[in-house]
């Protein structure tokens, strides 16, 4: 039982509910309010990082214990994996909503804004922390209704119609879901995690557990957009305020969807290479197409969302490829270094992909335009966002110093060491069109000659939003650090275990 | 068994709807259907044949009780169901006084 592990629910309803009501009264409270409710946060979730390693933290709500040992209760569950993903969550949401202090001065209604930004951070963070399956749809659908609440914030004719087009799709994957827990319901009589796995490890009807997959594995990929279920993806992220763009390309998808996929396909599904293979497939498919779709936008926002469908592509076809590798049995260090590839992925772009949508904010900010060929010139009056926005283009297009470098070389080893050479391939060539459509980025947007004379009176955006900026393109810098063996040994390793081990996760959690 | 298989038609009832029909309302009504097939999938699981509510009575120990656990889970699912209903409806109104039609051939800004 470790007390410290509700609050990362706890705090930001609380939060969203004080600043309803105290928001009202005091003018400023709700910015700097969410921030301080973030920053303590983050310092929890980096606490946890560092204290977790190999052991895994669990606390019963309400204190109810299992009987004949059988939980009985919710569990909520620390463990390598998830507290990578709970400190990208309240660093990103941290540094977003630090952003938000000057760049909401655009909208009216700041405290409904904050007010779902706080649902939206607790949402994630329990579906990250919940230990079963309704549980996980539960705080999903948090997270998600708000989500459909601020994409639409502008309320205009499109932000309106990328929420309604998300909605649509968005309320399919959570029918599909809760079909597949009340499936899964049926079949073993329990919603925990670890339970289920024990459950199904005594037999299970093999054609069932085909459908039951399936349908989780379509209706958390719609969540995570995964390429024949990326068409809100586009519309929704871009049409967004951007620190939100940021929120969910950054951090959105990968814990309500990504996450999810990987944590119940390694920890509650025995792993069989079909569903491997089908899962790479996708993943392929994805960071293939999603780069062809990218480099003809001229809309800076949905040229980034676009590249966030091919560089998860590229996070779930490194997981894919370990999977194939753990379902055959043979080579597990290779598998554990494509896992390793794909989670280093997963961190790296949620740095880089958030600083590239704040990027965008600040542009939208200062010229009120997300054209590329309506800009030019903005590196000699916005110094700041030209250097950082650089900084992320070349990290996601993979340049050596920084963090993506590192991170696509493990994919690639791991894909060649495996003997998936075509694979290897396709992730270089989409690394150079990635590189390509940011060097169109840069240049229009930065570099160009402008021709537009309005532009000549512009200046850097306020404070908040360069220190957020900067902040992130230090974070850029310093990942690359994980590559060092040491670095790597206590933070990704632990996480890399409790995928790679079948029975670790639902033993460890049924003992306790 | 028949009670599943209608529920199974029910839910492709609705995915019929939302994806054939052209009314931004009829969407939005498509989408309850399958959300209450979902609904009605979860009670048939925790239903017994001759079983009673699950109110604990000693003094008759052979009683069959229906199973409580799915119907705490679709109460809860019904509140979130209730949450994105409204949520769609409002979105619905608002594209209303935007376009002036219901239509959604009309709404077609976001391309590519």
């Amino acid at each position: 039982m470790n007390p410290l592990i509700p609050l990362f629910v706890i705090i930001p309803l609380a939060g969203a509910f004080l600043i309803m009501i105290i928001g009202r009264f005091i003018e400023e409270f709700n910015k700097y309010f969410t921030s301080l409710v973030l920053l303590l946060l983050t310092c929890i979730s980096f606490y946890f990082l560092f204290t977790t390693g190999e052991k895994i933290f669990v606390y019963k709500v309400g204190g109810w214990e299992p009987i004949n040992s059988l939980p009985i209760g919710i569990y909520m569950v620390m463990d390598g994996f998830s507290v990578i993903v709970v400190c990208i969550i309240n660093l990103i949401g941290f540094l977003s909503a630090f952003y938000s202090i000057s760049y909401i001065k655009r909208y009216t209604a700041g405290n409904y804004f904050y007010a779902l930004f706080c649902l939206l951070i607790g949402g994630m963070n329990g579906v990250v922390l919940s230990g079963d399956l309704f549980n996980i749809f539960v705080f999903l659908e948090i997270s998600v209704i708000s989500s459909y609440a601020l994409v639409a914030f502008g309320v205009e004719s499109n932000e309106l119609e990328a929420s309604f087009k998300y909605q649509i799709l968005g309320g399919l994957a959570s029918f599909l879901i809760l079909f597949g827990i009340g499936f899964i319901y049926w079949k073993t009589k329990t919603l925990n995690i670890a339970d289920i796995k024990a459950s199904f490890s005594s037999g299970y009807n093999k054609t069932t557990y085909l459908f039951i997959q399936i349908l989780i594995l379509s209706g958390f990929g719609l969540k995570a957009a995964i390429i024949p279920f990326h068409a809100w993806l586009p519309d929704a992220h871009s049409s967004a305020p951007s620190p939100i763009s940021a929120m969910l390309s950054g951090v959105f998808i990968k814990a309500v969807g990504i996450y999810v996929i990987i944590r119940l396909f390694f920890n509650m599904f025995a792993i069989s290479e079909g569903m491997a293979v089908l899962i790479t497939a996708l993943g392929t498919v994805s960071m293939v197409i999603g780069v062809f779709l990218a480099i003809g936008q001229w809309d800076i926002k949905r040229l980034l969302a676009y590249h966030s469908i091919s560089q998860m592509g590229y996070v779930v076809m490194s997981v894919g490829i370990g999977m194939i590798l753990v379902s055959r049995g043979t080579k597990p260090e290779i598998a554990s270094l494509a896992i390793a590839g794909g989670l280093f992925h997963l961190v790296n772009h949620a740095a880089f992909k958030g600083l590239l949508f704040l990027n965008a904010g600040a542009i939208e900010y200062t010229i009120g335009t997300r054209n590329l060929k309506e800009m030019g010139g903005l590196a000699k009056s916005m110094p700041v966002t030209s250097a950082t926005s650089f900084i992320a283009s070349m990290s996601i297009s993979g340049v050596p110093p920084f963090n993506g470098f590192f991170s696509k070389l493990i994919i690639i080893i791991a894909a060649v060491m495996a003997k998936f050479y075509l694979l290897a391939a396709l992730a270089v060539i989409v690394s150079i069109i990635t590189l390509a459509s940011f060097l169109k980025f840069q240049r229009y947007a930065f570099f160009n000659r402008s021709n537009n004379s309005k532009n000549h009176n512009i200046r850097e955006v306020p404070f908040p939003m360069v220190f957020s900026m900067v902040v992130l393109s230090i974070i850029c810098v310093l990942l690359s650090l994980l590559v060092i063996p040491e670095i790597r040994d206590a933070i990704l390793t632990p996480a890399i275990n409790i995928l790679t081990d079948p029975v670790k996760y639902s033993t460890s959690i049924l003992v306790q | 068994m028949i009670a599943y298989i209608m529920c199974f038609i029910l839910f492709l009832v609705g995915l019929y709807g939302v994806i054939t029909r052209r009314n931004l309302i009829k969407i939005a009504v498509s989408l309850s259907i399958m959300e209450i097939s979902t609904f009605l999938f979860f009670t048939l699981i925790g239903y017994i044949d001759g079983g009673v509510a699950p109110i604990v009575d000693p003094t008759d120990p052979v009683k069959v009780y229906v199973d409580p656990l799915p119907q705490a889970l679709v109460l809860t699912a019904i509140v979130i169901g209730l949450a994105t209903t409204a949520m769609l409806m409002a979105v619905i109104i608002r594209l209303y006084r935007k376009y002036g039609t219901f239509d959604i051939r009309e709404i077609k800004n976001l391309r590519g």
